[in-house]
């Protein structure tokens, strides 16, 4: 697979038609690193003419941000807005909720404006624009699915039904858990949280969430965001279902079952 | 004689209004001691809020059996007051159901709808009282409420409960003294509810009859009086001040944080230098984020007064169901309880810093705002728009610009961020590593 930067296309004078946004968790967290090919791949499949920014992608500064560490979100957010203008970047895409929502609702006001996707609702405009197409009876046909919905796409971005439109093509059995959608309960991450270890307590977030996700009795828990996909998988190991219970991301669903 | 029980409902009416009117200025006083922040764009959405939130009661239909039980309360409050007016004009004016003649078959038809709405509002206080006490809902057990909260939700539904049956004997008292024809008791016809119960009062004279029905008048209405009075010293102001705060609710995506357009500055200057050179000098140093209530916005001191505790916050969030130390319903109440303290402070001393206090440490801990995954469940459950999220978040920047006071693992976080544009300690040459 040909991945092409950002400075590349701009040497030979081209524009791609998207940025995806890697993501710290993305570029560097092994687990992450897989949902990041498996998303490259379906782009490069679906024909997409896309561009990374490579080694010059930097944090967003969400989790400085919410730490109280204003200073370092400016800092990052305008060498981040800099470098994109630079380029004339339109339209970016990514994989992690968090660089999704600091796009689409923090940088505007600091001068960077763009059109941004999240993965979840640019697999589902794929889908419905014809340009993937699912393999009949796939691996999770007829199989239990329960989706996770990360904070920072539902309740701070009210996207609910794009990813679960997404996990419909699979064919497979969607649960719901016990809290889902605008009352679904976060993984424990958000915050800069995940940064750090919790502050005490009677157990962990992900711990109560993985026991939820695995009380629904499925054998795959959909999640969008690479730290939601950390915690969860921590969670359903201490729930001692790691062999039984897999956690993916709906890239890596999709990118097993597209023709 | 009648001119007395005039006059001594024009004063129990002036003191209960003047008390109030005192008290009332004084929250106001205290709101605005918070920093300012305009609220008044979109005027279209914020009276949709207004119209859906406060009077359409949409967020408590997330759990529709508590929601309609609250509806019958909250129409009760509001359309009873129809009735506190004849009330009031028959008290000043000396008349009785100075309505039944104007308004004819209408009148009738508007005390049995009083009357049906008074029996739902008991029902269901005494529901709610059930709730609380008996079957211990575990919002309601949270050791949040200890003390005067709890006490202060059980007085307020007693108070309904009791509110409800003096206007009930009242009627019932009133419609027996119709049937005897007793002179001054207008004749209206039957009321919906209270004439089934009026032959229980056959037993008494005409006078005993009277000394009910006045009774019951009297107490219901300095009841209303003293519980209008008690409204801005409890979590029942949120009748109130739901209003107001579902008009001026923040209307930005909920993931979307304030900006600091101080910061935003240096940052600018930093990266410019050109441009500070010929920046205007300040004199005033910017304070990061809040220590103390004076630093949060207006909205935030308001979100505090219109906090009814209902606890609906703390049982989403995922903090508080995992024993952690963080509540966002004690941010609320301890946030109302500090600026309680400041508004007593510039009472007595007219100066709100005489204590050497602040919200943060002497009310909220470290501990609680470091908790928060900032998930927003919180926002998005509380009926009344409070925005919990939105003061730990400013708490948190004084925290760490302020103070420097920031857990390890989250110092080194920065300094990565800082030095390696992530934050885990990679070199930015391996960030492209994922495609081989």
């Amino acid at each position: 697979m040909q991945i092409k930067t950002m400075a590349e296309y701009f040497a030979n004078g081209e524009t791609p038609e998207v940025l995806f946004w890697v993501g710290c968790a993305g570029s560097f967290d092994q687990r992450a690193q897989k949902i990041t090919r498996a998303f490259a791949a379906i782009l490069d499949k679906a024909g997409i003419p896309f561009a990374i920014l490579g080694k010059e992608e930097g944090c967003t500064g969400d989790p400085a941000r919410r730490a109280g560490n204003e200073f370092l979100f400016q800092m990052m957010a305008y060498s981040n807005i800099q470098l994109l203008n630079n380029y004339g970047v339109k339209s970016i895409v990514t994989a992690c909720p968090h660089c999704f929502n600091t796009f689409r609702n923090e940088y505007p006001q600091l001068g960077g404006t763009y059109e941004v996707v999240h993965h979840a609702t640019y697999l589902q405009q794929l889908i419905d624009g014809g340009r993937i197409k699912m393999k009949e009876g796939g691996t999770f046909k007829g199989k239990k699915i329960t989706y996770h919905d990360s904070c920072y796409l539902g309740r701070a971005n009210g996207i609910y039904e794009a990813p679960r439109q997404v996990l419909e093509t699979l064919d497979a059995e969607l649960v719901e858990m016990k809290r889902c959608k605008s009352k679904g309960l976060c993984c424990g991450a958000g915050g800069a949280q995940m940064f750090k270890e919790e502050e005490k307590g009677n157990t962990r977030v992900n711990f109560a969430r993985g026991h939820e996700a695995v009380a629904t009795d499925a054998s795959v828990i959909a999640a969008n965001c690479p730290f939601c996909m950390t915690m969860l998988t921590d969670g359903v190991k201490e729930a001692g279902k790691e062999e039984e219970v897999k956690v993916l991301d709906i890239a890596e669903m999709i990118e097993q079952n597209m023709q | 004689m009648q001119i007395v029980y005039q006059l001594l409902f024009l004063t129990a009416l002036g003191v209960a209004v003047w008390l109030f009117t005192r008290r009332a200025l004084g929250i106001r006083r205290n709101i605005l001691l918070g920093r300012n922040v305009e609220l008044n764009d979109r005027p279209a959405e914020r009276w949709k809020n207004l119209l859906l939130l406060a009077f359409g009661q949409k967020k408590m239909f997330r759990n529709p059996l508590v929601a309609v039980l609250h509806f019958f309360v909250y129409a009760g409050f509001i359309i009873i007051n129809i009735e506190i007016l004849e009330i009031m004009i028959d008290g000043l004016a000396g008349t009785h159901r100075i309505f039944a003649p104007v308004l004819g078959r209408l009148y009738l038809v508007l005390i049995g709808c009083f009357e049906i709405l008074a029996v739902l509002v008991a029902v269901s206080c005494a529901i709610f009282l059930v709730r609380r006490n008996i079957l211990k809902l575990k919002r309601f057990i949270s050791k949040d409420l200890d003390g005067w909260p709890r006490s202060d939700a059980n007085y307020i539904l007693l108070t309904e409960i009791v509110l409800m049956l003096l206007f009930l004997t009242m009627n019932a008292a009133d419609q027996a003294l119709q049937a005897r024809g007793a002179e001054h008791y207008i004749t209206t016809g039957d009321f919906w509810v209270t004439s089934q119960f009026a032959p229980l009062f056959s037993g008494l004279s005409d006078s005993a009859l009277i000394a009910v029905e006045r009774g019951a008048w009297w107490l219901h209405i300095l009841g209303v009086l003293a519980f209008l009075n008690y409204l801005p010293f409890s979590k029942h102001l949120h009748i109130i001040l739901a209003f107001p705060n579902a008009y001026y609710t923040d209307l930005r995506p909920k993931g979307k944080m304030e900006n600091m357009p101080a910061i935003q500055q240096e940052v600018l200057y930093a990266m410019q230098p050109e441009l500070a050179a010929n920046a205007p000098v300040s004199d005033t140093v910017p304070k990061f984020g809040a220590k103390d209530v004076q630093d949060l916005t207006w909205k935030n001191l308001l979100d505090a007064y219109a906090c009814t505790e209902c606890g609906r916050c703390s049982a989403a969030c995922p903090a508080t169901q995992t024993g952690k130390a963080l509540s966002p319903r004690l941010i609320m109440m301890k946030t109302r309880d500090r600026l309680e303290e400041v508004g007593r402070n510039i009472r007595q001393h007219g100066s709100a810093t005489t204590d050497n206090k602040s919200l943060l440490r002497d009310h909220i801990t470290e501990e609680e705002l470091r908790a928060c995954t900032t998930c927003n469940a919180c926002v998005e459950e509380c009926p009344v728009s409070i925005n919990p999220l939105h003061i730990i978040l400013q708490m948190r920047r004084h925290l760490v610009m302020e103070e420097s006071s920031a857990p390890q693992e989250w110092n080194m976080m920065f300094s990565n961020i800082e030095n390696n544009m992530a934050p885990w300690k990679f070199s930015p040459d391996d960030r492209d590593a994922w495609i081989q």
